[in-house]
């Protein structure tokens, strides 16, 4: 019995010990507006929409990621251009039903849909959450 | 009538400061609690969000007081003045410091060095146990009649062993006044090295007195809500509140005063009479941040655990320090 409280007290100690320990470590959390946590490289955060080296978009409207998205957040309008090629005429995501699976980027055969790592995606409306390609071109920049 | 001025000033400043000390360590216990559990606690309002109590209170002192229709009015109004009254009533007996003279005139650093200094501080913490019943009770709600059934079961648990622990400094000092207390320990030393087990006993039963963590069962928030205090809002839940803060300063003061020597600083340094507040103050925050580390690391007993705990632990416990103390000094 003797033993039985000796352990018992000293189990309290060593809880006291480790709240004191954590005391004088550093928070986890963050003073978030203030401080931002730097997200990891390979985090999925919105879309980017890139251009070629030329400054014209590398989307040539191919459907394919509209077509793998398991969401089905992305529409495109394909157009043709001056020289007969194709481009998008409207590409938007809606990233309120947007998973952030990343399919969309692996699916593209030109690289033109990339995933950037901005995480403060909120709007105040329902209707800015659904990125026209001007802005997802913008992303990218 | 110059002492009755005197008197009157210092209860003015007693009470004002130990009404923001109230203020604050709901401050620190919110910084600390949140700096053990790899939070940065309140920071927002002021410099590390030094402002945040005044906030609070400003924002408690604006609520809606909402008042339950089928509540026993009288007594539910008169509960929270009770528990707040009491608990701010005993610090009119510690002392803080030994006699300083100021401007010519004497000045005793204590609002009253009454002789039964001890019995006064018992007597009202027991008083303040009413507040949580009547407001238990007169709140008609089941978990708040819970709380107050609890509180009085604990009250009894522990004011026993509470008041026999601190049989054995009144036997070393022979006198219930606390100020001669504190001379006694600046004779024989400080009190907590012959007491262990009397100072051990009284801090585990003050923190029960408090109802703080891990004894805070008659407002355990998981089973019973928020306890006594459920229907209380506004400002009449911010006097709960303090009082409960109020007497954890207080329980750590009578702490420092039976078991640590009062305002005596340590034997190597030596220091003027205006020193004595100071070490008081430091005294009494390790106190007060021990009780805060408490809550911070132990779970609530459960409801059996702590009677069980009082009465078969503590009880034999304290009557075998009293029988100690008495051999050793028979000897």
């Amino acid at each position: 019995m003797v033993r039985a409280t000796i352990k018992g007290i000293w189990a309290l100690i060593k809880g006291l010990g480790v709240t004191v320990r954590f005391f004088f470590t550093r928070p986890v959390t963050m003073k978030y507006p203030e401080e931002k946590r730097e997200p990891y490289l390979r985090y999925r955060g919105s879309h980017i929409l890139r251009l070629d080296e030329k400054g014209k978009e590398r989307c040539v409207a191919c459907s394919l990621c509209a077509t793998i998205c398991p969401a089905q957040v992305i529409t495109i309008e394909p157009g043709e251009g001056n020289e007969h090629e194709k481009y998008p005429i409207t590409f938007e995501i809606d990233m309120g039903k947007c998973i952030f699976c990343g399919y969309c980027v692996e699916a593209c055969p030109k690289a033109a849909i990339i995933m950037s790592r901005s995480y403060e995606l909120a709007e105040y409306r329902r209707d800015d959450l659904t990125y026209d390609k001007e802005r997802l071109i913008k992303a990218g920049k | 009538m110059v002492e009755f001025a005197i008197i009157i000033l210092e209860i003015l400043v007693v009470f004002g400061v130990l009404l923001l000390l109230v203020a604050y360590l709901t401050w620190l216990e919110r910084k600390v609690l949140g700096h053990m559990q790899s939070r940065l606690g309140p920071h927002r309002v002021g410099i590390n969000g030094l402002l945040q109590p005044i906030a609070d209170g400003i924002k408690l002192f604006f609520k809606e007081d909402v008042i339950v229709t089928a509540a026993d009015k009288a007594v539910y109004h008169l509960a929270p003045f009770i528990i707040l009254s009491t608990a701010l009533s005993t610090v009119a007996v510690i002392p803080f410091g030994d006699t300083i003279k100021l401007f010519g005139y004497e000045i005793p650093l204590r609002i009253a060095d009454i002789n039964i200094g001890l019995l006064y501080i018992f007597a009202l913490s027991s008083l303040g146990v009413y507040g949580i019943v009547l407001a238990g009770w007169s709140s008609n709600n089941k978990y708040a009649l819970m709380g107050g059934l609890r509180s009085a079961a604990q009250m009894i648990s522990y004011e026993l062993p509470l008041g026999l622990a601190t049989i054995g400094v009144l036997m070393q000092s022979e006198s219930l006044s606390l100020g001669k207390i504190v001379q006694a320990q600046a004779v024989q030393g400080w009190f907590f090295l012959p007491q262990f087990i009397g100072f051990l006993i009284f801090f585990i039963c003050a923190v029960a007195e408090c109802n703080r963590t891990p004894f805070d069962l008659p407002e355990a928030e998981g089973e019973l809500v928020a306890g006594f205090h459920i229907e209380y809002s506004s400002m009449k839940f911010a006097l709960f509140f303090m009082a409960e803060y109020a007497s954890v300063i207080l329980m750590s003061a009578l702490t420092v005063t039976l078991f640590f020597g009062g305002w005596l600083g340590p034997d190597f340094i030596s220091c003027p009479a205006w020193c004595g507040p100071i070490w008081f103050g430091i005294k009494v925050f390790i106190f007060s941040f021990v009780f805060i580390w408490l809550r911070a690391t132990f779970p609530r007993f459960r409801y059996d655990q702590l009677m069980k705990f009082g009465w078969k632990i503590l009880f034999p416990l304290s009557i075998i320090n009293i029988a100690l103390t008495a051999i050793v000094m028979i000897r």
